[in-house]
């Protein structure tokens, strides 16, 4: 049935609840996400799918439920999140690129620093990813003296420098301008064909309808609606997702 | 440019006789500036020639000879050796030193409390983000001379009489006569602990070299910065003991009606110093509070998203950021207390301003050189320091296309 039938669980959330002070941004989400597995999650704005993935890497702390990161229970507070980043990366809709830093150097900082890496090796690590997302040649330069869509390429490369097993991807087409949208998605679809584990935040219909395992809807906090790309647009199960899908496909 | 030439053809082959080169743009420009240029220079030669004329109706030079004259009064508090009866130039450098010193300490002072305010202001304890707010309005919204005014007659003229002095640690003594503290009496050997200390400097920039490049080869990393920090602190102070302690202390001591020994300053100094670093500190902290809110919280997610850690977080992604924002309007606040000590006029403290632009100036009547002395030091220090920033900005630019 699934391609990764039988894989091991790369994420697992049994009943996260999320409040912002009164607000109840997460409700009783569940969410099991194989190795290898792709996962697309839209929604109006609003409806919670950013504070999700940022709940999964910590930089949203959850009050209630549990999240298992790679066989990993996530602790509440943020306690133990540097264990859980060392496996997750993500992918900003901003970039989020460092401006005072070269190219390269936004790519070495962590595998130097962080990861405890000689220079030399970081800086090849750093030019293997930059040549799979194709700017190699961009390396010396400076974030802003790039396009938004080559920006966005350096930010995957340099999150794929921490060697992540999971990529989680937040809105990473919506700052770009339609021409550039491609060159981003190709290098997602590629990363996805490699076999990452990824879970993107997107309006990308095509994209999803060509990569994805499930495709999840959610609005004011819950995952309304669940299914394979094939099942998901052609027999919406439910109004909200109906319209939702009227209005952007 | 095609269109300039062709608008400029077609007015003048359209207008005809002498109203043509009125309308043409070029003609226009170069009167104009040709006039601004003759009025400049015409206003500065009635300046000076006005000048000249009014010095030789009153039997006043403009010349410098007066320098070598001895001034001939007695300043209250000098930073270098002065006499009565040394010349006017040696007031000027009395002047300039005291300045320096009032602007040092006061940079010193307002940076420290201005980071720590600045910080505070961003605080999530409630009480601890209004208080420092509070602080900053009152100080940033009331005129400084208000301030200085305000500290020496409200404050420092108001405490007890030597006699009755507020004495702290039993060496530091504020009274009606100023703050007096121990003055350190080096002795034979304190040299070898001088060294000590500039040999542990000196190693401890090798180490943070080292150690920068021995991480890059390796990957390893080794907490240079606190084991320099430790080095600069304990290599002296091991010298120091080893040599049985060859710096010893002269406390100030109460005698007859003052206190005798030890370094004191007058009342007029303390309260120019905490007034100006008082009132500096407040915009200061708004400075510090604008560079760390101007790095986006993005930054700060990316690089917890990337797992970088905190220290080098705060090292390699906020500081140089944040400072990038913080250090140009900073170097603007040390050149406003430079300029800002001058005020010490009101209180009496003998700045250059003071001892220079007003009692040699009363005294000896050489406006003119008296004058341009004042203005070329204190634009020699702003201009320095303006000089050493712009290379600094040049360096720390972020690249954008």
């Amino acid at each position: 049935m699934s391609r990764v039938e039988g894989a091991r669980k790369a994420i697992e959330i049994v009943k996260l609840n999320k409040w912002f002070g009164q607000f109840h941004v997460l409700k009783d989400i569940d969410l099991t996400v194989r190795e290898r597995e792709i996962y697309v999650i839209c929604g109006p704005s609003g409806s919670g799918k950013s504070t999700l993935i940022r709940c999964i890497n910590q930089l949203e702390h959850h009050q209630e439920g549990d999240i298992l990161v790679d066989g990993v229970l996530v602790e509440k507070g943020g306690k133990n999140q540097e264990t859980i980043r060392r496996t997750t990366g993500m992918v900003f809709q901003q970039f989020n690129l460092f401006p005072h830093l070269t190219v390269l150097e936004n790519c070495t900082l962590t595998p130097t620093l962080g990861l405890g890496m000689p220079r030399a090796e970081a800086e090849e690590l750093a030019m293997f990813h930059l040549k799979r997302v194709g700017i190699e040649d961009q390396a010396l330069k400076y974030p802003l003296q790039l396009s938004g869509g080559q920006q966005q390429r350096v930010a995957i490369a340099r999150s794929l420098c921490t060697r992540p097993k999971i990529m989680l991807f937040d809105e990473p087409t919506s700052a770009l301008d339609p021409e550039m949208i491609k060159e981003v998605l190709d290098v997602m679809v590629e990363l996805a064909d490699s076999g990452m584990t990824m879970i993107c935040v997107t309006h990308e219909m095509g994209f999803a309808r060509q990569v994805a395992d499930k495709i999840l809807f959610m609005d004011q906090g819950e995952i309304v609606e669940s299914g394979p790309p094939g099942e998901f647009f052609l027999n919406p199960r439910y109004d909200r997702t109906e319209q939702f899908l009227s209005h952007i496909l | 440019m095609a269109a300039t030439e062709q608008t400029g053809s077609r007015s003048s082959t359209e207008r005809t006789g002498p109203g043509r080169l009125l309308y043409d743009a070029t003609v226009r420009a170069i009167f104009l500036q040709a006039l601004t240029a003759a009025l400049v220079v015409g206003l500065f030669a009635w300046l000076i020639y006005n000048t000249m004329v009014n010095l030789q109706e009153r039997n006043l030079s403009a010349g410098f000879g007066f320098l070598d004259v001895s001034a001939g009064f007695g300043i209250s508090f000098t930073l270098i050796p002065y006499e009565e009866g040394d010349t006017y130039l040696r007031v000027f450098f009395v002047g300039i030193a005291n300045t320096l010193l009032v602007a040092a300490v006061s940079i010193a002072l307002a940076t420290i409390i201005g980071l720590f305010v600045g910080l505070a202001r961003l605080s999530d304890n409630w009480i601890v983000a209004k208080l420092s707010r509070a602080y900053i309005e009152l100080l940033r919204n009331t005129p400084l001379l208000l301030q200085i005014i305000a500290w020496f007659f409200g404050v420092f003229n108001l405490l007890p009489r030597p006699r009755d002095s507020v004495v702290m640690a039993e060496a530091f003594v504020l009274n009606n006569r100023g703050f007096y503290m121990p003055a350190p009496v080096p002795e034979l050997g304190f040299g070898y602990v001088m060294a000590a200390f500039v040999v542990a400097l000196l190693g401890a920039i090798a180490l943070y070299r080292w150690e920068d490049a021995r991480r890059d080869r390796t990957g390893k990393s080794f907490p240079a910065i606190s084991t320099g920090l430790a080095m600069i602190v304990l290599v002296p102070l091991v010298v120091h003991l080893a040599l049985g302690r060859p710096l010893s202390w002269d406390p100030p001591v109460l005698q007859g009606f003052n206190f005798v020994g030890g370094v004191s300053v007058p009342p007029a100094f303390c309260a120019l110093i905490v007034a100006l670093s008082a009132y500096t500190s407040a915009f200061i902290a708004e400075i510090v509070r604008s560079g760390i809110q101007s790095v986006s919280k993005g930054q700060l997610e990316a690089a917890g998203a990337l797992n970088l850690p905190p220290t080098w977080t705060l090292r390699r992604v906020i500081l140089p950021q944040a400072l990038r924002v913080i250090i140009p309007p900073l170097i603007s606040q040390y050149l406003n207390i430079t300029k800002n000590s001058s005020l010490a006029i009101a209180i009496g403290f003998p700045d250059l301003v003071s001892v220079w632009m007003n009692t040699s100036l009363n005294q000896s009547g050489r406006a003119i050189p008296i004058v341009a002395m004042t203005m070329a030091f204190y634009c020699l220090v702003s201009l320095t320091v303006s000089l050493v920033m712009n290379s600094y900005n040049r360096r720390v630019q972020i690249k954008e296309r």
